[in-house]
């Protein structure tokens, strides 16, 4: 879908737009609409303002003017050149109420030849946008946020519940970055040469961030009216179409597809499944398939990285039959490549649960204990522990692992499995499998 | 853009550096200052050692003097420069250069200048 404000512009003081066909649009529908069109309208306008704070709020508004219109008259037939219109019509109000307003009027009155321009098949304007909302010198917190607010068209709202926060934290959040990008001079490109690698790693690990906290939220209470998992997808898409030859930007798509395709038996009844509970029957076949060709077509580039190896170790599980049929050996060894890109606290925690199925349950605990001063807090580092001595034969001490990690934790799937293990259910497959 | 970048050093960590390894950074940071001659304003200054700091505060009665540096924290600024160019990613690419970073303890800070006053005309 484009977003073409070139091609039928309705007035030129564009009001509010014609209401489409009048039937009612379903929320994923204009998750999936506004997804497609936000981040090139907030680009587009950006460019032509040179200002990314003024660009952004002007399509925030017109994303809440247009959520409030379609969900009542359905979306309209170009649903681009209205958010556009929309956009220019807020920017302008805004505009009028600064000084130097004419100098920008100038800018703006011009920006459909731009728009047009930019929307070249080799140019995807959306993809600085995302470099300039995850820069390193704005807090992950920040990065996330922004990203979703300027790059996938999510209202405050919708961030503030994705993000577990307070609708006015979230709104601070995102005006203070969007201010240091203006007043630090943060540009909004792709960064070139060796920048590159370490930039992309960013951005990747934000959409990683983005597809958790939604695991978070579906496998909670509350049900949303936006499914972030979908939005990281897309947005994963986004990057691999727009940097075909950045094996990373592959690895991390497969990684997500390949969790996605476990996502149906994920959750049973709230609560949460252990891979090595999950019914495989219900893995979804295409995303698997999806999954690994996009691993295949990373690994065609003999760049290895930390998403690619991470998406390995996802295919292993993926190609089990079943779960006491996994290749443990490769899970291992896949882990030990890991290790050498990314040695973070929950990656070595991770790894104990493979190392406990190939060298023992005595090994996999002394390296887990390892970590204690790292991840003492994490409620995951007491459910392996507890997994572990359970194994043993140390159902006392499991329990009370189990117990602190379901004080640790306010997610209620998760929850929910640890009440279910403390009282006395057993997994029929045998170990909570890898750490989801 | 123009930025302050504000080099930082850490007093006691200082201390345990070899004099010929700091005698060799120092060196190093003449040749940084030529090479990116381009993109300094104004070299700034280097600052004598923060024992001799003095600071001025803020008191109920009237200004206060007393000895030592303005903050309580480890690093103190040990010298500033004023950067021009064209962006943040720029001015980062040439405080990673800054020689003194392979030295524990040293940071440079950047901070973009307020070179539009029209925010406080009326």
């Amino acid at each position: 879908m484009i977003a073409s404000d070139a091609a039928d512009p309705p007035a030129r003081e564009p009001g509010p737009p014609a209401p489409g066909d009048g039937s009612a649009a379903s929320d994923s529908l204009l998750s999936a609409v506004l997804r497609d069109e936000a981040a090139r309208i907030v680009a587009a306008l950006t460019r032509s303002l040179g200002n990314l704070d003024l660009a952004e709020e002007a399509v925030a508004e017109a994303v809440e003017e247009a959520l409030r219109s379609w969900r009542m008259h359905g979306v309209p037939p170009n649903p681009g050149g209205w958010l556009t219109q929309a956009a220019r019509h807020n920017a302008l109000d805004r505009m009028r109420r600064e000084r130097r307003y004419r100098e920008k009027l100038a800018l703006l009155a011009e920006p459909a030849a731009r728009t047009t321009a930019g929307r070249s098949d080799d140019v995807d304007d959306r993809l600085p946008l995302l470099f300039g909302c995850c820069h390193p010198a704005l807090s992950p917190d920040a990065q996330l946020a922004l990203t979703l607010r300027a790059v996938c068209g999510l209202t405050t709202a919708q961030i503030a519940h994705a993000t577990l926060s307070s609708k006015a934290t979230t709104a601070q959040r995102i005006v203070r970055a969007k201010r240091k990008i203006g007043r630090a001079g943060i540009p909004i490109r792709v960064p070139e040469g060796p920048e590159r690698a370490g930039r992309l790693d960013i951005v990747l690990t934000t959409i990683s961030v983005m597809y958790s906290e939604a695991h978070l939220v579906a496998g909670g209470d509350a049900a949303a009216d936006r499914d972030l998992a979908e939005d990281a997808l897309w947005l994963a898409r986004v990057v691999t179409s727009a940097l075909p030859e950045e094996p990373e930007a592959h690895g991390l798509l497969s990684l997500l597809l390949f969790h996605r395709a476990r996502e149906r038996s994920r959750a049973v009844d709230g609560r949460l499944v252990l891979l090595a509970d999950q019914d495989r029957g219900h893995w979804d076949a295409a995303l698997l398939a999806a999954a690994h060709s996009e691993l295949e077509r990373a690994s065609k580039l003999r760049r290895p990285g930390r998403w690619q190896l991470q998406a390995a170790i996802a295919a292993c599980h993926a190609d089990a039959p079943a779960a006491d049929r996994t290749d443990w050996l490769q899970v291992l060894t896949l882990y030990d490549l890991l290790l050498r890109y990314d040695r973070s606290p929950v990656v070595r925690l991770n790894r104990t649960v493979a190392l406990a199925a190939v060298e023992g349950a005595g090994v996999a605990l002394v390296e887990l204990d390892g970590l204690a001063e790292t991840l003492a807090g994490y409620h995951l580092w007491y459910a392996v522990r507890a997994h572990l001595l359970r194994e043993l034969g140390r159902p006392a001490e499991a329990a009370a692992a189990d117990r602190r990690a379901l004080g640790l934790t306010a997610n209620e799937a998760e929850r929910r499995l640890l009440n279910l293990r403390l009282t006395g259910w057993t997994n029929p497959g045998g170990g909570p499998g890898p750490i989801e | 853009m123009k930025y302050v970048i504000m080099f930082t050093t850490t007093p006691e960590l200082d201390a345990a550096v070899p004099a010929e390894r700091a005698q060799e950074v120092y060196g190093r940071i003449y040749q940084w200052f030529g090479e990116n001659s381009d993109k300094i304003a104004d070299s700034g200054a280097e600052l004598q050692p923060v024992s001799t700091a003095t600071t001025v505060r803020h008191g109920d009665d009237g200004p206060v003097v007393a000895d030592g540096p303005f903050s309580e924290a480890r690093e103190v600024i040990g010298g500033f420069s004023v950067l021009d160019v064209p962006d943040l990613d720029t001015a980062i690419a040439v405080a990673k250069t800054w020689p003194a970073l392979d030295l524990p303890g040293v940071a440079v800070e950047i901070r973009p200048m307020v070179v539009d006053y029209s925010q406080f005309e009326q």
